[in-house]
């Protein structure tokens, strides 16, 4: 099921089990995330797509009943060792959500606030660095006039590029995006698609969907899952015209779920 | 004959609303009536005392009963003394409260404590005024005072503050009952509010690697000052007008010293012990323009709150 073709792994998943309390959410799940490209995680609601996402920084680590085995190894240290320095894992690993989350503070400090946890940079520097994250992003244009004014007041669409350009604004190597324009309209979802397009020239992006014309649109690598299953992993046009198991295909051309 | 019925129906319908749109607005008047009302015999009651004495009531630190000359300076610094030092103890441990109870508390004493910060909220001042006097004041003499004498104030600047005769009755015992009493307010509403904070908004602040304490200072915190300030206003508004814990410890006295170990006296204390014992008209009057002045002081407060938060909003760029 490991799609064999992936030439340059930047993320290994191996044998990843994960856990609610007593209920198993991931089942022995590997596979390779490669290096610049654009992997989705499709399958229905609960099938454990953003269970798998939130693995890669360690985001379950707030909750005490959640546990997970196995390894995923990223620059040879496998993120889920208890030794792991979850700091580092997160300026290496960013991530962007459902819903736009700015934070209620000005658009530049939005953009600030990730940068000055890890770096000390002169007021020039951040100055510099935050116009890149935004002109990254696609923001620049829109907002370079009002950087003192409040991230809150933004556009929808707006704030999710906001809140992208505050993820690469740490300069990451892995992206997460989940579900990023569920809240968004056609357009902004346009946008935000054009975007990561643009973005996987720099970042290895993992996507979760549950858009399954946008997992076509967008990614490179697809994962089906269902019911905490890797169920098919491999070439995005292959999964979606020719896909080796049944169950995807009774996905994919919407004869279920 | 059904057409009938529902027009019927219809005009009953707009009555009863009618009916009940009044009822609705004149019990929203009626508190705005009564707040006029209340003011209005506060001022006409404390007449006397603001024809005798003027502004300089304000001023004068004396309180002569015998030669009815009377001053609110020593109430008035007291109430405010008393109240800001209580904040100041209490802010810091409600944030703590709130900040473990929603963040890091293991989810099964969550509830426990929950309950128990509540009920310290229900206990009747009188209780907390008597244990103040009984129990707390004398261990305070004992084993705090003294230190605070030797060790702080020896300090200059805010030695003065810090030294004076260890009786355990005072103006800084007062201020702690204080403290004890508006803490579960301020705690509650803050962990109401840090409690509606996006679950979302949070993960994003960890996702990009802050600690616990950079997500509530910088995210969360921000994101609720409107609930936290309103804690504080409340927790605040119970410590201005606070009477009977404060007058049990307080000590009642109407000197003006530096010393926050001496005894003072504040607003309510000193109409909660001298009302009954008022004789003479001036004497009334006055202890009435000290309750105006009570009111005022608390106006003022809750007012420059309002105007403050407004200004943060403008500041972060939601009007602009």
């Amino acid at each position: 099921m490991n799609a064999e073709n992936i030439a340059k792994p930047r993320v290994v998943v191996k044998d990843l089990n994960f856990f609610y309390g007593k209920y198993r959410a991931l089942k022995d799940i590997n596979l390779d995330i490669a290096e610049k490209k654009v992997t989705a995680f499709i399958g229905p609601s609960g099938c454990g797509k953003s269970t798998l996402l939130r693995t890669f920084n360690r985001m379950y680590q707030l909750y005490p009943q959640q546990t997970a085995t196995g390894s995923i190894m990223l620059d040879g240290d496998n993120i889920l060792d208890k030794h792991q320095d979850l700091n580092k894992l997160r300026a290496k690993v960013g991530m962007v959500f459902q819903k736009p989350t700015p934070f209620p503070m000005s658009i530049y400090d939005n953009i600030a606030f990730g940068v000055k946890l890890y770096h000390n940079l002169s007021k020039n520097d951040m100055d510099e660095r935050v116009e890149w994250a935004l002109k990254k992003a696609a923001l620049w244009g829109e907002v370079k006039d009002k950087l003192k004014q409040s991230g809150m007041g933004l556009s929808g669409g707006q704030q999710q590029r906001l809140c992208i350009a505050r993820a690469i604004a740490v300069k990451p190597e892995v992206l997460l995006l989940d579900e990023p324009t569920s809240a968004l309209d056609p357009i902004s979802t346009a946008h935000i698609e054009k975007l990561i397009d643009e973005l996987k020239e720099d970042f290895t992006i993992v996507i979760v969907t549950h858009n399954m014309q946008q997992a076509a649109r967008v990614s490179d690598y697809t994962a089906y899952m269902y019911l905490g299953d890797l169920i098919e992993f491999g070439d995005t046009s292959t999964v979606f015209t020719n896909p080796v198991r049944k169950e995807t295909e009774d996905y994919i051309t919407g004869r279920f779920g | 004959m059904s057409m009938f019925s529902h027009e019927a129906r219809l005009k009953r319908q707009s009555i009863f609303d009618a009916l009940f749109r009044n009822l609705t607005r004149l019990a929203a008047f009626g508190v705005l009536a009564l707040l006029a009302a209340i003011l209005a015999s506060l001022v006409m009651g404390s007449m006397p005392a603001i024809h005798a004495f003027g502004f300089g009531f304000l001023t004068s630190s004396e309180w002569d009963p015998v030669n009815d000359k009377f001053g609110a300076l020593i109430p008035i610094v007291g109430t405010l003394i008393t109240s800001v030092i209580a904040l100041v103890i209490a802010i810091p441990v409600s944030f703590g409260i709130a900040l473990f109870l929603t963040e890091l508390s293991p989810r099964v004493l969550r509830r426990p404590l929950g309950v128990a910060i509540e009920l310290l909220a229900g206990i009747p001042s009188i209780i907390y005024g008597m244990w103040g006097l009984f129990v707390f004041a004398p261990l305070f003499a004992d084993h705090v005072e003294p230190w605070l004498n030797q060790h702080i104030g020896t300090l200059p600047y805010i030695g003065p503050f810090f030294s004076g005769p260890p009786m355990g009755i005072g103006i800084l015992t007062a201020s702690i009952i204080l403290a004890i009493m508006v803490i579960p307010f301020i705690a509650s509403v803050m962990r109401d509010v840090f409690d509606v904070v996006p679950t979302m908004l949070k993960e994003s602040a960890y996702g990009l690697g802050s600690t616990t304490w950079e997500v509530m200072l910088s995210i969360v915190l921000p994101y609720t000052k409107v609930g936290v300030a309103g804690g504080i206003m409340l927790g605040l508004g119970r410590a201005l007008g606070e009477t009977m814990a404060v007058t049990f410890v307080i000590g009642n006295s109407h000197e003006l010293t530096k010393s926050l170990l001496n005894p003072g006296n504040s607003i309510s204390s000193a109409l909660a012990n001298e009302f009954t014992e008022a004789f003479g008209e001036l004497y009334t009057a006055s202890l009435i323009e000290l309750g105006l002045i009570l009111f005022f002081i608390t106006f003022v407060v809750l007012s420059l709150a309002r105007y403050m938060l407004y200004k943060l909003g403008q500041r972060e760029g939601k009007a602009a």
